[in-house]
């Protein structure tokens, strides 16, 4: 491998708690208690350290980072180190006040995530009633402000119909830009897989329905689309390949090649205890372990998508596969393919099979 | 597309930023960074924040870079359409 680069961005993963309860929550099952949060001036230290490091961004994320009383704090020490400040957020504890607070200490983007287009779906999604009515208040106060709104769209069985009034939803509340974001299996989707995974033929309209318009959608918003992997022949670059472009900081400091990264066994973490950031980043075992392609065993050694899609997701492949150092299994090329295209219209197929909502007392231990 | 009478800005949440740590310049927006080359920061700084119509500040990068305007004003239209249709500019 060449050089390499410095990461692009830094997602600070403020807190797992959260007033939501979402079944497809990409956090792990051992959700950190609030005891176990960094402090304000650790915080601090770590978003110098990762502009130091060269990161642009520091994306604001959890849990639900807002539950930090702190975040204005931090927001405008981001802001002061140089770093392009983003909030990904489920907004409902949100309110004017507070968001033009965060707009004076720099926040430049909101990043709303919502459940479904209609109330009913997404409150029972969300776990929480009144939910979606909040989130609708809150984008359109984030655009009033004159801060950029991005509408996150996140897609399932239950949803994946209504892609369009997403769509519609997004261009009504004024957003940028849109992500439509297939939920991807790990964390407490996984758990969720058989409640949560639609099928081939809801796939395949919703991807043609959405291609269809997004020529008209020029010029007009931004659509960043995640293609659902289970039944693709190819898998997606997680993160833009593992160690290449981000870093995941937990809650309680353990610095992360992805969020899920600690699902991996064996595999040690450094936190920001340990050292900076940028020295974590350079040689840091869990960075160096699968980046780049020296690594890769057959199929993907030979396969000329090697430095195209990095082998896909890590965490996938140890999901689907049970080792982490495989071909992601959503790879037509993997020995495991079949398996996984089974096991995904299987889960498909489940009918009424009831949400494992994440919340603390549905976690592990950690 | 793009006319000349046009008057563009940054789009919400997109900024122009020195990257110094890879001797850069960028537009940084939501979940996007966009490295400008010496032209395109050139177009953005008299196109996009340079106060007046895009046609106002092609006549400023024609006489600045002692380009015969007529060259050069599709080539610049063309950069802008593509940079608004990722986002990063409005207007
Ligand atoms: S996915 Fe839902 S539960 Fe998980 S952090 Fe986001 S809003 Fe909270
Ligand atoms: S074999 Fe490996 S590198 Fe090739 S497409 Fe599949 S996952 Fe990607």
């Amino acid at each position: 491998m060449s050089t390499l680069e410095p990461p692009v961005a830094v997602h600070l993963e403020l807190s797992h708690r959260c007033p939501l309860k979402c079944p497809y929550c990409s956090n792990p099952l051992a959700l950190e208690p609030a005891a176990g949060e960094l402090d304000t001036a650790t915080w601090c230290r770590v978003l110098d350290e990762a502009a130091e490091a060269g990161a642009l961004q520091a994306h604001f994320s959890g849990g639900e980072p807002c539950v930090r009383k702190d975040l204005e704090t931090l927001v405008e020490h981001a802001t002061r180190a140089g770093l392009y400040t983003n909030l990904i957020t489920s907004a409902v504890t949100l309110d004017r006040a507070r968001l033009q607070r965060l707009q004076a200490a720099g926040l430049q983007h909101v990043q709303i995530s919502f459940q479904d287009t209609h109330a009913e779906g997404a409150d029972r999604v969300a776990g929480m009633p009144g939910a979606h009515a909040r989130k609708l208040a809150i984008a359109r106060e984030v655009v009033d402000l004159g801060l950029a709104l991005t509408v996150n769209a996140v897609v399932q069985r239950h949803n994946i119909d209504r892609v369009d009034d997403f769509i519609d939803l997004a261009l009504a509340l004024k957003a940028g830009r849109i992500e439509v974001a297939n939920v991807q299996y790990y964390g407490w989707a996984l758990v969720n897989r058989a409640a949560l995974i639609p099928t081939r033929e809801q796939l395949v309209a919703m991807d043609a329905a959405l291609r269809d318009r997004l020529p008209s959608l020029k010029g007009r918003i931004v659509v960043d689309y995640v293609v659902p992997d289970y039944y693709a022949q190819r898998p997606k670059a997680c993160m833009g390949g593992w160690g290449q472009r981000f870093m995941n900081v937990s809650p309680s400091g353990k610095v992360l090649p992805c969020h899920a990264a600690e699902t991996i066994p064996n595999m040690v973490f450094e936190t920001v205890f340990d050292r900076p950031l940028g020295a974590i980043w350079q040689d840091g075992e869990a960075f160096r372990r699968y980046r780049g392609t020296a690594w890769m065993p057959e199929p993907c050694q030979g396969c000329e998508r090697k430095e195209i899609d990095w082998g896909g997701c890590r965490c996938q492949a140890l999901a689907l596969a049970g080792d982490a150092g495989v071909a992601d299994p959503v790879c037509a090329l993997s020995d495991r393919h079949a398996e996984v295209i089974a096991t995904a219209e299987r889960d498909a197929a489940r009918a009424d099979v009831p949400f494992t909502y994440r919340e603390y007392r549905n976690a592990a231990v950690p | 597309m793009i006319a000349e009478t046009d008057t563009l800005r940054l789009a919400p949440g997109v900024m122009l930023r020195q990257d110094r740590t890879r001797e850069q310049w960028t537009l940084l927006g939501p979940e996007r960074v966009l490295v400008l080359d010496e032209l395109a920061l050139e177009v953005v700084r008299a196109c996009v924040q340079g106060g007046g119509s895009v046609g106002t500040g092609i006549d400023r990068l024609a006489a600045e870079f002692q380009a015969p305007r007529a060259e050069i004003a599709g080539d610049v239209l063309e950069l802008l359409q593509d940079m608004r249709e990722r986002g990063f500019i409005a207007g």
